[in-house]
Parts: structure tokens; C-alpha cells; sequence
């Protein structure tokens, strides 16, 4: 079931005009600046479908800029969200893309800093209601409902297992998880929803295991 | 997971053998599915029914767009019910104004509780605040009655479609006015199976309408639609009330609604590039609006 709770259908309570176009595009800004960790410096933000035809219309331009800034839906600072990012020092450049895409309403943002970049794939399906479908060109499930850890690590026997390990030690359940990579032996990641918000110290005695390259989380 | 219902089949079925109301289903179901407590998710309603009554409020006072392609009309609908000349009745006028007041301020990018979307968000409350003069009810009551519209959306949303890109207008207002029809059903005291009726009947009322927004705004004819919806939902209810009933049930109307989702043209699904958005006078509002880069074809 793509729809778990009465307030995916009675809410959010959100700035208008589209929960589509507005709504759901500040939560696939978030959740990318979530998973990026920190305050990206730049943006290039590819959009498809709908998205591309109506951004202008429905202010997913802004917001988008606004969940980068870390604002909810319901944030009034969305309207003025172009503004806010000129002090945060954060740069921006909106494509409108031609190519067809699985879903109408569909972004690719490419967020970075001096230390780093990545690459964020997310649909908005209704309702303000989103889906991550891929994180640094993996394949991947990720609704946002759920604190989230994601692993990227080397292809290779027992990461999965160390991994566990880890969370069990700090009875951590395990609500739902995945793996996917791009090539067999190469890099992978794991995609892992827990029950609770996961402290920082877990994330990073992770990201000391053998193999692992980097750890993110996004709590709720 | 512990789904209580995934169509209105069993959704009415588990209400009728229980003896409950939609709305305790819902909530119990958010219960089990969430692990919350029933405080916190009434609390969490109320925040909703009170952001949806400052929306109805403000609106009633009067709030142009950015644009200045819509506002206002809440107002003059709200005079003309005073003037005592209105045709088609006070109540039925009362919640075309309150629908039109809350989606004029979403479209003045003000703070809306999407139902289930942005776009279509004033049909559930405009009828709410308009039965809520002649049921009287409690603030309760009221809450119940969000919960009632979301157990169909929930339903709506799983097995067909709540977004216009996804599946036209008939997914959005449509939706909405057909979950607003049950809820009112409940709170004027009708079984569950007359709101599955309600539902039926609106949702039949507004199947293939497309979503073809001028200029790509939520304003030009979202605002006039969700009026329309409004006024679907309370002459549906009435009709269910009446002991009217819908020849399709009420699930098969709702995969019908899909799969005109689905055959209809991308051109009409939210994209701008259809219908009333493809008009001379419509093309010419998105020029003079955007300028050149304007989602003009």
C-alpha cells in the first residue's frame, strides 16, 4: 500500500498552491538535504513531466529550494525560499528536462559543497505523499516514513552482516531493508528503515566497519 | 500490517457488522497501523479541522493571488446569499463560498490542509463549514467527519489515483467532493452503507474531468471546480439520505476512475498543455503571466 495513514489523505497542512507541485516537492528537497547531510552550497535541479511543464505555475521551484533550506511544508518562508537561499549562500539552476520519466512528477537534484556531491532521484505521487527512487544512480524504495540508514559500501561478503551487527548491539529492529548496486563486485548500497530516530554515535561507529565508504541517515 | 480494509467493501462491512461508525474504523486502523495513540491522532486532526477554519475564515474576508487571476468571489457569493435572492439554496450557496474562499487562499499560496490535495482542498471543508450551521454538530463530531472522508480517500488513494498529473481532475475534486458526499452522509446520521452510496453517486458525477490548469496555476478553473465539487457532494448526499442508491458499486466505480486515469491523454494531466490551458484567452493569460517562457506550446 503506497498510502499508510489517514494524514497522507487528510493533510498536510501545507503553504499552497499544489500539495503535488508544492507540498511534495519541499519534502523531496528535504529529504535529498537529509540524506546529503548538511547545507549544500549548489543545486542543478533536473525536472521531468508535470514538473517540468508547471514549475513556474505551482512555486515547485521554490519550494524545492525551500526543503534544501531544511523548511516543512508548512513553512511560510517556501514563498520567499529564493531570498533565504541568496543569505544561506546556496546557488540553484532549475532544467526543465524533454525525456520521459516512469512518473509525471518526477526531480533529479545534484546537490554538493567543497567536500562532496550527490545525486537524488524523487517522485511526488499525490497528496504531498513522496518517494526516493535513486540515491547516486542506485535503484532504490524510500518513502520517507520511516528513519532511514543508508550504506554505501564495497560488494563483498559480510557487509551486510556487520552492518546488522552493529545495530543489533544497540537494539536497533530492523523494519524493512534493501541492497542494491550498479555492478556486481563494485560498490553497493544498503537501504535500511529502522523503528526509531537513530542516534549520531550509531551512524558513526558504522562508518568505521571494514569496507564501508559512507553512512547517512534521515530520521523523521 | 494490519489493514482493517484496503476497498469500501470491507471498509462498510467492518462498520456495518461492528456496529461503528466509517470514522471509528479509520481511526482505529491509524491506531493499529501507526502505533499511535487515539489522543494524539484526534489531536493531530484537530490541528487539521482548525488550519482548514482559519482557511475558510480568511478567505471570507476577501484574498487576491499573486496573479490576481482569482480571489474575491468567496465575497461576492457570501453577498448574494444576504440579498435572500439565491436560487439553488443558502446551504448549498454557503459551502460553494467556503470551498471557493479556501482554495483562494491556497492559490494566494496561503496555509491550506491538503484533502486530499492542495488543489481540490476547499471541497471537504466548504461542506463541512456549511452543514455545520444546520447539524449543529460538536467539535468531535467534526473530526469525525475528516476521518469518514479520509477512510474513502485512503481507499481512492491505494487503489486508483489522488493526483491530477496521475489521473485528471476526477482524481482530485473528484475525489474530494465523493469523500466530502460520504462524510456528510455519516454526520446527518445515515449508515455506512449510504455514505458508500454518496460516494458512489458523486464520484459517478465527475468521472473524466481533466486537469488542465491555466498557465499551470491552481487557480484558473481549479478554484470554480472545487465550487462545483462542493455542490456535487451535498445534492449526492442528500440523494443517498433520500434511500438512493448506486446501480455500480461503489469499489468498481473506483477502479473506473483509474483506468480513465489511465487512458486519458497526458496533454489533459496536469501539464497545462490541454484543454482550457490550451485556449486562446488561456495561452494568452500564461504569456502575459510568465512572458515568453511561458508554458505556452
Amino acid at each position: 500500500m503506497k498510502f499508510t495513514s489517514v494524514f497522507d489523505i487528510i493533510g498536510p497542512v501545507m503553504i499552497g498552491p499544489s500539495s503535488s507541485h508544492t507540498a511534495g516537492a519541499a519534502r523531496i528537497g528535504r529529504v535529498a538535504r537529509d540524506l546529503f547531510g548538511r547545507q549544500p552550497k549548489w543545486a542543478t535541479i533536473h525536472l521531468y513531466g508535470s514538473f517540468a511543464e508547471t514549475y513556474k505555475g505551482h512555486g515547485t521551484d521554490v519550494a524545492i529550494v525551500g526543503g534544501l533550506l531544511d523548511y516543512d511544508t508548512d513553512d511560510e518562508r517556501i514563498k520567499t525560499a529564493f531570498f533565504e537561499a541568496e543569505q544561506a549562500g546556496m546557488t540553484y539552476t532549475f532544467l526543465p528536462e524533454t525525456a520521459h520519466t516512469d512518473h509525471p512528477n518526477t526531480a533529479r537534484i545534484v546537490l554538493g559543497d567543497d567536500d562532496g556531491e550527490m545525486s537524488v532521484v524523487g517522485i511526488s505521487i499525490g497528496g504531498g505523499k513522496i518517494e526516493i527512487s535513486e540515491v547516486n544512480g542506485f535503484k532504490l524504495h524510500l518513502t520517507g516514513g520511516m528513519p532511514t540508514i543508508l550504506v554505501v559500501h564495497d560488494d563483498r561478503a559480510g557487509c551486510i552482516a556487520n552492518v546488522a551487527n552493529c545495530l543489533a548491539m544497540h537494539e536497533v529492529n530492523i523494519g524493512h531493508m534493501e541492497v542494491s548496486r550498479i555492478e556486481r563486485g563494485l560498490t553497493a548500497l544498503m537501504v535500511i528503515e529502522v523503528d526509531e530516530n537513530i542516534d549520531d554515535r550509531i551512524i558513526e561507529q558504522i562508518s568505521y566497519i571494514p569496507h564501508i565508504t559512507k553512512v547517512s541517515k534521515m530520521n523523521t | 500490517m494490519n489493514v482493517l480494509f484496503r476497498n469500501v467493501r470491507e471498509l462498510v462491512a467492518r462498520a456495518e457488522q461492528e456496529g461503528k461508525l466509517i470514522s471509528d474504523i479509520m481511526i482505529e486502523q491509524e491506531m493499529t497501523m501507526t502505533h499511535r495513540s487515539k489522543e494524539d491522532i484526534y489531536a493531530q486532526m484537530e490541528r487539521n479541522l482548525s488550519v482548514m477554519e482559519e482557511a475558510v475564515e480568511r478567505g471570507l474576508r476577501g484574498v487576491t493571488s499573486v496573479t490576481g487571476l482569482t480571489g474575491g468571489d468567496a465575497v461576492l457569493i457570501q453577498n448574494y446569499i444576504k440579498s435572500g435572492n439565491a436560487l439553488s439554496g443558502d446551504l448549498l450557496l454557503d459551502a460553494v463560498s467556503k470551498a471557493v474562499a479556501t482554495n483562494e487562499v491556497n492559490a494566494a499560496m496561503g496555509t491550506i490542509c491538503a484533502t486530499p490535495t492542495a488543489g481540490s482542498a476547499g471541497v471537504v471543508p466548504g461542506v463541512l463549514f456549511a452543514v455545520k450551521n444546520k447539524l449543529h454538530p460538536t467539535r468531535e463530531q467534526m473530526i469525525h467527519f475528516l476521518f469518514t472522508a479520509g477512510a474513502f480517500g485512503f481507499v481512492v488513494a491505494n487503489n486508483a489515483s489522488i493526483s491530477g498529473a496521475a489521473g485528471g481532475c476526477q482524481a482530485e475534486v473528484g475525489s474530494a467532493a465523493a469523500m466530502g458526499a460520504a462524510a456528510i452522509v455519516e454526520m446527518a446520521g445515515g449508515s455506512p452503507q449510504q455514505c458508500a452510496e454518496a460516494f458512489s453517486i458523486t464520484m459517478k458525477n465527475m468521472l473524466g474531468l481533466v486537469c488542465d490548469p491555466v498557465a499551470g496555476l491552481v487557480e484558473v478553473p481549479c478554484v470554480k471546480r472545487n465550487a462545483m465539487g462542493a455542490a456535487n457532494a451535498l445534492v449526492a448526499a442528500d440523494m443517498a439520505l433520500a434511500g438512493v442508491t448506486s446501480r455500480i458499486p461503489t469499489d468498481e466505480v473506483i477502479g473506473a476512475m483509474f483506468r480513465i486515469g489511465q487512458q486519458m491523454s497526458p496533454n489533459l494531466k496536469e501539464t497545462a498543455r490541454g484543454g482550457l490551458a490550451a485556449t486562446p484567452t488561456g495561452q494568452a493569460l500564461a504569456r502575459k503571466i510568465f512572458g515568453d517562457s511561458a508554458n505556452v506550446q
